[in-house]
């Protein structure tokens, strides 16, 4: 815990603070976070209804479309704040972006 | 397997330095009926259930640890700056002496998690309707959350939260008819 | 005041005549929605995508408002 460091070796003068490394976070951010949170919203909402509908062809295109409408979403996002994903799902720039803060619990 | 996204289902917005609500919240992390034993729970019967619907008890079980990590951000937003002594007046005290700031998935009374509150019985309806009741629970320990902080941006989170238990009771209640009802026709009723 | 939804159900507790506190003339819960649907029929209307996420459902039929019951005392009306 911070208030135990010895200021001698650690002061808040020579600290940054932990919201300055990573993508920076600004009102963008979470407006386009927000954007993908209702567009993936509804998929889940769809993909739960489809699970005991499987018949319901209107709903599968609405969920087709909706899958459709979050790709270009999520491409604006990462090319401003970093992969959404790990493991091959998003492009990494250099150097590797995806343990880079903030996570979501941070924001 | 899994892939994380690095996002929450729903922002999590806490607007008042609360480390007693944090005590509360630990209820939906490590508590009987909260969202860990949910997923366990959906995500352990869906090898012994029938294949349609099995996609159910998947994709609400995936769900579930998005709302444990919810879950988790309160707490955390809650407990991250609190003093010790704050923590100590907030009932915490006990949790800091074993796990300082760590989570940990205990009750709100600070009993450890264990697999005993989750049941798989292997009975399709036995554990459909263990799903059903849970939810039902989970529902009123949001409302008595809801209750708790007079905090409205928390607030909105947990109303998120309940009303998702609402959705994910009435898919298991078709559950419960689809495997009652093998029939593939249209089912409007 | 108390919340009023057609989802709020009320009933009497039991007064007994040496109740340590101050009785409380009704207590109140909820019944959700889904407890009237067996199966979701098809074509429901549903919120704009915006709205689907705050409330934290794609449908009205399944959406249950809660208010928090704070700072009053249940009963007292």
């Amino acid at each position: 815990m911070s208030e135990n460091l010895n200021p001698e070796h650690v002061s808040p003068a020579n600290m940054k603070p932990e919201t300055q490394k990573g993508a920076a976070i600004d009102q963008r951010y979470y407006e386009l976070l927000e954007k993908i949170q209702v567009v993936d919203f509804a998929l889940v909402e769809l993909n739960l209804y489809l699970d005991t509908h499987p018949d319901d062809l209107k709903s599968v295109e609405q969920y087709n479309r909706l899958a459709q409408e979050r790709i270009p979403l999520v491409r604006q996002f990462q090319e401003l704040y970093g992969p959404l994903m790990n493991f091959g799902h998003a492009y990494s720039r250099f150097p590797f972006e995806w343990p880079q803060a903030p996570w979501p619990w941070q924001v | 397997m899994w892939v994380y996204e690095k996002k929450l289902q729903y922002p999590v917005r806490v607007s008042k330095c609360d480390p007693t609500m944090a005590k509360y919240l630990l209820e939906q992390y490590g508590g009987a009926d909260g969202e860990l034993a949910a997923a366990l729970r959906y995500l352990n019967q869906r090898y012994t259930i029938p294949d349609k619907v099995i996609g159910v008890l998947n994709d609400i079980g995936t769900e579930e640890f998005a709302h444990l990590e919810m879950i988790a951000t309160m707490v955390y937003k809650l407990t991250k700056d609190a003093t010790v002594e704050q923590l100590e007046c907030a009932g915490l005290g006990a949790h800091y002496a074993a796990h300082d700031k760590a989570l940990f998935y205990n009750n709100a009374s600070g009993v450890p998690f264990t697999a005993a509150y989750i049941q798989a019985k292997g009975d399709p309806l036995a554990d459909l309707y263990e799903d059903i009741a849970a939810e039902e629970k989970a529902r009123a320990t949001y409302q008595w959350l809801i209750d708790m902080t007079d905090d409205v941006d928390l607030q909105d989170s947990l109303k998120f939260l309940r009303e998702r238990e609402i959705v994910h009771a009435t898919r298991f209640r078709e559950a419960v008819e689809i495997i009652k009802d093998d029939r593939t026709q249209k089912r409007i009723f | 005041m108390v919340n009023v939804n057609n989802q709020v159900r009320v009933y009497k507790p039991f007064i007994g005549p040496f109740d340590p506190c101050p009785p409380m003339l009704y207590r109140t819960y909820v019944i959700p929605p889904n407890q009237y649907i067996t199966f979701q029929p098809l074509d429901w209307p549903q919120f704009s995508l915006q709205e689907a996420l705050t409330r934290g459902t794609l449908w009205p039929n399944l959406y249950s408002p809660y208010s928090p019951n704070r700072s009053v005392q249940e009963g007292e009306a």
